[in-house]
C-alpha cells in the first residue's frame, strides 16, 4: 500500500486487573498495539487469555486499570461507552426483545437523535446489507440464530461506527454457517470500509479473515502480523503450536549464523538460521509445520523413525513418527496416501527454509 | 391396572378432583355463599332471612327517606370513588418508591441480593394489625415524629402536626402494608433480565435515563402490571389501615363491608358491596388485558 496508513486504535501499555475481595486477576499486561484503518483486525487466543477484556476495554465496558487508549488520535479513556463513536457486536447477539428488528437496528440512530426519515433510510440501507430487509417487523424470537446475527450485525453498523468492534459473534453459529458468515463479513468489511476489530479463539477464523492478527496469552500480547507471517514463521512456541499443527523438536546448535547447522536428537541434521546467541551446543527447539515434512521409504538398518500411528483423513493423511522419545507429526499428500502404512520405517527430509529455531 | 388407556377423559375427571375439591370449597364455595347472601333480606339480630330480594344492591344507589320513599343517596358512591382514589395514589406512590428499589436489590452481588430480598419480607412475619399499631406511635400525637421536631425545636409543644387521621395517614399505612407486594415481582422481572442488553444499549449511545425508558422499564413491565395488581386489590378492599390510621372518620370500601357485617349486622348489603368490589376489580383486571395486548398489537405492528 502506498497511502500512508491512518492510526485507528491505539492501546498503549494497557494494563487491568480485576479485584475482587481477596484475589487480584491480570486480564492484561502492559499491553501496545495499533489497528490501521480499514483494517480487519482479529484479536486471537484462547479463553480466558484477555482477548475480550481488551475489546471490553476498547467499547468502554471495563474501566481501564493503566494505559491509554486512543481512538483516531482522540483519547477515549475517559468516556463512557455511550459517548465512544464504536459499536459492538456481542457474541449472544444481545438483541432487545421487545423490539422487532426494525426498531432494534434503528436503536442507535434514535438515540443519536437522528432525522427520521435519514433514521429509515439508514436502517432500511443497513437491513438490505445484511440480506435482512424482509424481516424489518418480526420479533428477536421469530428469528433463527444465523437471523440473530445478522440483525446484531446491522444494529452495530447502522450509526455509522468509525470502529466495529465483534466478540467471538460466530461461535454461536453451526459449522455451515458459520463458514458461509466468515466470507460476508470479510465482504463487508471491505465494502464499509470500516475498521473490524475481531475477537476469536478459533484460529481458522482468524487466518481466513483477517488482515492483521494479535495473538495473545495469559494477558500478553506475543505476536502480531499478517496471518502468513504468523503461521510462517511464530515468534514463540505458544504462538507456533495455538496455530495450526507443529513440532516442536529438540536438538543441539552446532554452528551458529545465517547459515547454521543443528542437529535433532533423531540423529537429523538441519540447515537453519540459528540467531547469534545460540553458542554450539546450546540446546535448541526447531519449529517446524507437519506438511513441511517429506518422508521417503527406508529399512530399518538405516533408519530408527518408523511409523507408529497413520489416520486417514479421506483427503490426506496425517501420520506420527516416533524415534528416541521424540514425535513428530507428518500431513501425507494424497499421492502418498498408498505409498506408506502403520509400521514401515523412513527418512525425513526437511526442505530448505521449513524449519526455524524457536524460543 | 389402567392409568393412561381407554377411558382418558375420566381419568383426567379423577385426578383433578382434589384440585376441584380444594378449589370448590375454599374458592368458588364462599364466593357462591356471598352471592346468595347478597340477594337474602337483612335480619335485625344479624344473619339473613332466607328470602329473594335486591334490597342489598338497591341500598348502594338508592335509600328509604321518612316517608318511604325511595331517593338516590351518593353516599356510597362517594366512598367507592374515594377507595377507588385512594387504592390508585397507593399504589403508584408503591410503584415510585418500589421500582428503585428492586432496580437497586437486583443489580448488587447474590449475596447482599438474598439478604435484601430476605429483608424486604421480613413485614410479613409479623400480623398486619400489629405494625399498622405501631404506626400509630410513629404517627400519632406525642408520637415518634412529634417528639423528634419537638426536640430539634422545629414544633413546640402546645401545637400538633394533625398526622393521624388523615388521607394520608391512611395512604402511609396502606403503601407501607403492600410495598413489598410490589417490589417482589418487580424484582422478579429485573433478576430475569439480560444485564447484556444494558451493555448493548449503553453501546448504542442510550444514556441512562434513555436506558431506563427504553430498555429497563419495557422489559419489566410483566413485573410492575403484577405489582400494580397485587397492590391495587387489597387496597380497595382494605380497613385496617383506613380504621387505625384514619380514624374511620371517612369510611372506605374495605371499612364499611366489614361495618355491615359486624355492627351495622345488614349482612346482604355487606354481601351485595363485596360483590360490587369484586366486580370492580374484574373490570380492573379486564381493562389492564385489553391494554395489554393493544400495547402487544401496537408493538408487533410498528
Amino acid at each position: 500500500m502506498t497511502l500512508k496508513k491512518v492510526n485507528a486504535i491505539e492501546v498503549k501499555n494497557v494494563t487491568k486487573v480485576y479485584r475482587s475481595s481477596n484475589t487480584e486477576t491480570r486480564a492484561l499486561r502492559n499491553a501496545n498495539l495499533t489497528i490501521y484503518d480499514n483494517e480487519f483486525f482479529t484479536l486471537l487466543g484462547p479463553s480466558g487469555c484477555g482477548k475480550t477484556t481488551l475489546l471490553r476495554l476498547i467499547a468502554g465496558f471495563e474501566d481501564i486499570t493503566e494505559g491509554s487508549i486512543n481512538l483516531f488520535d482522540q483519547e477515549i479513556v475517559n468516556l463512557p461507552p455511550n459517548k465512544r463513536p464504536v459499536n459492538t457486536v456481542f457474541q449472544q447477539y444481545s438483541l432487545f426483545p421487545h423490539l422487532d428488528v426494525y426498531e432494534n437496528v434503528a436503536f442507535g440512530l434514535r438515540r443519536l437523535k437522528k432525522d427520521e426519515s435519514l433514521t429509515k433510510k439508514r436502517t432500511m440501507e443497513v437491513l438490505e446489507l445484511v440480506q435482512m430487509k424482509d424481516y424489518a417487523t418480526r420479533k428477536p424470537n421469530q428469528l433463527s440464530g444465523g437471523q440473530q446475527q445478522r440483525v446484531a450485525l446491522a444494529r452495530a453498523l447502522a450509526p455509522e461506527p468509525k470502529v466495529l468492534l465483534l466478540d467471538e459473534p460466530l461461535s454461536a453459529l453451526d459449522l455451515k454457517l458459520r463458514q458461509a458468515m466468515r466470507y460476508e463479513l470479510k465482504t463487508l468489511q471491505r465494502e464499509t470500509g470500516i475498521t473490524f476489530v475481531f475477537v476469536t479463539h478459533d484460529q481458522e477464523e482468524a487466518l481466513t479473515m483477517s488482515d492483521r492478527i494479535a495473538v495473545i496469552n495469559e494477558g500478553e500480547i506475543q505476536q502480531i502480523g499478517e496471518p502468513e507471517q504468523i503461521y510462517e514463521s511464530p515468534s514463540n512456541k505458544f504462538v507456533a503450536n495455538f496455530i495450526g499443527e507443529a513440532n516442536l523438536l529438540s536438538g543441539f546448535c552446532k554452528t551458529n549464523g545465517e547459515n547454521g547447522l543443528c542437529e535433532l536428537y533423531t540423529g537429523h541434521s538441519i540447515n537453519l538460521f540459528v540467531p547469534s546467541h545460540i553458542k554450539q551446543n546450546d540446546k535448541v527447539t526447531i519449529f517446524i509445520r507437519p506438511e513441511r515434512i517429506k518422508i521417503v521409504k527406508s529399512s530399518k538398518d538405516k533408519s530408527q523413525l518408523s511409523i507408529s500411528e497413520f489416520t486417514y483423513l479421506g483427503n490426506a493423511a496425517t501420520i506420527q513418527l516416533k524415534s528416541n522419545e521424540q514425535i513428530i507429526n507428518v500431513n501425507l499428500p494424497i499421492e502418498d496416501l498408498k505409498v506408506f502404512k502403520k509400521g514401515d520405517y523412513v527418512d525425513i527430509e526437511f526442505p530448505k527454509g521449513s524449519a526455524q529455531v524457536i524460543d | 391396572m389402567n392409568i393412561q388407556g381407554e377411558n382418558k377423559t375420566q381419568n383426567r375427571i379423577y385426578s383433578l378432583l382434589p384440585l376441584w375439591i380444594v378449589v370448590g370449597i375454599f374458592m368458588i364455595g364462599p364466593l357462591l355463599v356471598m352471592a346468595v347472601v347478597s340477594l337474602m333480606e337483612s335480619n335485625v339480630y344479624g344473619g339473613v332471612h332466607f328470602k329473594f330480594s335486591l334490597s342489598g344492591y338497591r341500598q348502594i344507589l338508592f335509600d328509604t327517606n321518612l316517608f318511604d320513599e325511595i331517593e338516590f343517596n351518593p353516599a356510597y358512591l362517594i366512598i367507592i370513588g374515594r377507595s377507588f382514589m385512594l387504592a390508585l395514589v397507593a399504589t403508584f406512590i408503591s410503584l415510585l418508591i418500589g421500582f428503585p428499589a428492586a432496580y437497586f436489590i437486583s443489580r448488587q452481588s447474590n449475596r447482599v441480593k438474598n439478604i435484601l430480598i430476605f429483608l424486604v419480607t421480613i413485614p410479613f412475619w409479623t400480623n398486619l394489625l400489629i405494625r399498622t399499631f405501631a404506626w400509630i406511635i410513629i404517627l400519632g400525637k406525642g408520637g415518634v415524629i412529634e417528639s423528634s421536631f419537638n426536640f430539634f425545636g422545629l414544633l413546640d409543644e402546645e401545637s400538633s402536626l394533625n398526622l393521624m387521621y388523615t388521607n394520608s395517614a391512611i395512604l402511609i399505612g396502606l403503601v407501607y402494608s403492600y410495598l413489598p407486594l410490589m417490589v417482589l415481582p418487580i424484582y422478579a422481572s429485573m433478576e430475569k433480565m439480560d444485564l447484556r442488553l444494558l451493555e448493548a444499549a449503553t453501546d448504542l449511545y442510550s444514556n441512562r435515563i434513555e436506558l431506563i425508558r427504553k430498555i429497563i422499564l419495557p422489559l419489566s413491565m410483566p413485573g410492575i402490571i403484577g405489582g400494580s395488581i397485587l397492590v391495587f386489590v387489597p387496597c380497595l378492599g382494605a380497613f385496617i389501615a383506613p380504621d387505625l390510621l384514619g380514624g374511620g372518620k371517612k369510611l372506605l370500601l374495605g371499612s364499611l363491608i366489614q361495618f355491615q357485617f359486624s355492627y351495622a349486622r345488614n349482612w346482604p348489603f355487606g354481601a351485595a358491596m363485596a360483590m360490587f368490589l369484586l366486580a370492580l376489580v374484574i373490570l380492573v383486571l379486564i381493562f389492564n388485558a385489553r391494554l395489554n395486548r393493544k400495547h402487544r398489537e401496537y408493538a408487533s405492528q410498528k
